[in-house]
């Protein structure tokens, strides 16, 4: 339903009087089936967050295609855009400031429905009613100012606006992380249960490992703008294949007494996007790194069993027979 | 309690007074660590966690708060009587401090060996002890120090500013600077929040093994249950400014008691298990304006009883150091 294409982002930036180019995304390809829930996972300025603007024009991309539902939305003029704007919405990470404090929760549920449809008064206000009751929210919501509602709320609100068109695509960048913990069950619960019935496609951007494996089937983790590794959940989360996934899963503490300790924590700090390592973008910090292949060449991805993509010369099977 | 402790709150309440009212923030802690044990404090957004250790170093501003009973006593001392000059002594060198966000609490302005430095000799003057160290000696302490945290080449990165190096790095300089006074308790605020998992992870490892070198002390509070169960002894769960349990961290995560621990342990998607249904917990936060009489957990309790509405008895299981505030146990309970 949703494929990008080798999509990369590069933001212009000034750094010290030197003009430079920031890759946030390096050719990323991704594959989203209709009903499925992707999981986007990677630390801060991996990328993640900026896929998903990206796939809905909220930055421009400077390299590859974006192709939604067979047709290719990488340029689009701002009439198209409105059309794809009705199919595929966003949540955003932090639901205060997603939500206009000057309008009440009414007005801002059916800003989308005003620019979209011709639905006006009581008709309208009824619409508005219906989606609130829809993310568990009373009627009595709708005059309310945001600051009156608890942050759970408040992310409510937002979905409901989100959905309020009936969109394919949900882009959900970090919908929980602003949350309490007993909030967040809440939320991502309910966010499982719309799914199915309203038949949404999500992307589902998370730090949060434990999140994204109970919401979502498929996960591609990112690094530095790259995906490294992508297949489904349970897969990946009980047999990682790239070394930093392994890292990654083994760094989480686990929320129960006597933990045996697990492997040695990464070592080094995520090197800059502005001065990325030659190779592999993670040969720095790896374990298993192979002096003389991971140090210089690039890494192309390889697909192994089920539907699985690993970016790592671990995988190669010619290399393999070298070093052998 | 198996040693006596270094740290010992007494049925400590606290008040912030502000325009909307009072605020009653704390009711009644009770919170103890032994030495060379480490005390996790748990709890969910303003349940107090924090501004129950704020006052061990004086760091609320009163007014807002007010005091209303108990006691801090660290080896005795009671902590919210000292003298602004007794607390010179205490600060930095008996009990230190680091924070969550490592870059607010860095000065932007001044190397990192600067800022070591100062600390390092304001602590010389506070003991006042004969002979005094030159900046010279302070700072070949501070170089050590942060040898000691493990910070890559030293005796270069001292003279950097704190913007030129990462998240983790800089919690790694605050925990430095935190331990230059040789503390014997080190209370932690959230140190790994603003960090990613893998930088987390090496400030965890980094804590417990300074923990076991220097027989150090250590509150750590934090939301995430992760992170207490993987370096704390003990652990005490806190809501809406009470603490409602407290255990082994065997004991409270394994067999918890009270109903609010056992909500916050099914809300949490577990990263090692393959999905289970999560339970949230129902219904907000009371406001500590006009906080419920009884149980402050009651409105959103799945067990609530008619009898919550009279304030819960704290139920003590002497041979398992244990406490539970919950009607539940009115009888007491035993932990089989």
């Amino acid at each position: 339903m949703l494929e990008t294409r080798d999509l990369s982002v590069g933001f212009k930036i000034n750094s010290g009087g030197k003009k430079a180019v920031l890759m946030a995304v390096n050719k990323v390809n991704l594959n989203i089936r209709k009903g499925d829930a992707l999981g986007l996972v990677g630390e801060s300025g991996s990328g993640k967050s900026t896929v998903g603007r990206t796939i809905l024009h909220l930055n421009k991309s400077t390299g590859g295609s974006v192709i939604f539902d067979g047709q290719d939305i990488t340029s689009l003029n701002r009439t198209d855009e409105k059309i794809l704007r009705r199919r595929a919405q966003m949540v955003f990470q932090d639901p205060h400031s997603a939500l206009n404090p000057r309008m009440t929760i009414l007005r801002s549920v059916a800003e989308p429905l005003i620019l979209h449809t011709k639905l006006r008064g009581p008709e309208l206000r009824e619409k508005v009613g219906t989606l609130l009751e829809i993310v568990g929210l009373q009627k009595q919501f709708l005059y309310r100012y945001p600051h009156e509602l608890s942050g759970g709320q408040k992310q409510r609100v937002c979905i409901a606006r989100a959905i309020a068109l009936n969109p394919e695509l949900l882009v959900l960048d970090e919908p929980t992380s602003a949350l309490d913990v007993s909030v967040q069950a809440q939320i991502l619960e309910f966010l499982k249960s719309i799914q199915k019935e309203l038949d949404l496609t999500y992307l589902f951007i998370s730090h949060n490992l434990a999140v994204i494996r109970y919401v979502c089937n498929r996960v591609a983790v990112m690094y530095l703008g790259q995906i490294v590794e992508q297949g489904e959940t349970e897969d990946v989360f009980n047999n990682p294949k790239h070394p930093y996934t392994k890292a990654l899963l083994e760094a989480v503490p686990l929320p129960e007494p006597g933990q045996p300790r697990r492997g040695k924590p990464l070592v080094g700090d995520i090197p800059s996007p502005l001065d990325l390592p030659r190779g592999c973008f993670f040969n720095t910090r790896c374990e298993k790194a192979m002096a003389g292949i991971c140090d210089s060449r690039s890494v192309p991805n390889y697909l192994v069993e089920n539907n699985r993509a690993v970016r790592c010369f671990l995988y190669n099977k010619d290399l393999q027979l070298e070093q052998a | 309690m198996t040693n006596t402790p270094v740290l010992d709150i007494r049925d400590y309440r606290l008040n912030f007074n502000t325009f909307d009212g009072v605020y009653h923030a704390l009711d009644g802690v009770n919170l103890s660590v032994g030495k060379g044990e480490s005390l996790g404090i748990v709890g969910e957004t303003g349940c107090g966690k924090s501004v129950t250790v704020r006052n061990v170093l004086g760091l609320l501003p009163s007014p807002p708060a007010e005091v209303i009973s108990g006691e801090i006593l660290y080896n005795g001392l009671d902590m919210l009587k000292v003298t602004p000059e007794q607390m010179k002594k205490i600060r930095g060198i008996e009990i230190a401090m680091i924070f969550q966000d490592p870059m607010t609490y860095l000065n932007p302005v001044f190397t990192i060996g600067t800022q070591m430095t100062d600390v390092i000799l304001a602590h010389q003057k506070a003991l006042a002890k004969g002979e005094k160290k030159s900046r010279k000696e302070a700072r070949a302490h501070a170089v050590d120090m942060l040898r000691k945290v493990h910070l890559p080449n030293p005796e270069t990165q001292i003279d950097r500013y704190p913007h030129e190096l990462s998240g983790g790095m800089r919690q790694r300089v605050l925990i430095a600077m935190a331990l230059s006074g040789s503390p014997k308790l080190l209370i932690a605020d959230e140190p790994t929040t603003a960090l990613d998992v893998t930088i987390q992870a090496q400030i965890l490892d980094l804590i417990a093994e300074l923990v076991d070198d220097m027989g150090l002390s250590v509150i750590l509070i934090t939301h995430d249950l992760g992170v207490v169960a993987k370096i704390c002894d003990n652990v005490a769960v806190m809501y809406a400014g009470q603490v409602v349990e407290y255990g082994t961290i065997e004991e409270v995560f394994g067999r918890p008691k009270h109903p609010y621990t056992e909500g916050l342990l099914k809300s949490i998607p577990h990263p090692g298990r393959p999905p289970e249904e999560l339970f949230g917990i129902p219904g907000f936060l009371p406001n500590l304006l006009n906080p419920p009489v009884g149980c402050r957990f009651q409105a959103r309790c799945s067990k609530a009883m008619e009898i919550c509405g009279t304030p819960a008895p704290n139920r003590n299981n002497a041979a398992h150091d244990r406490t539970v505030l919950c009607h539940l146990y009115s009888e007491g309970f035993d932990d089989a």
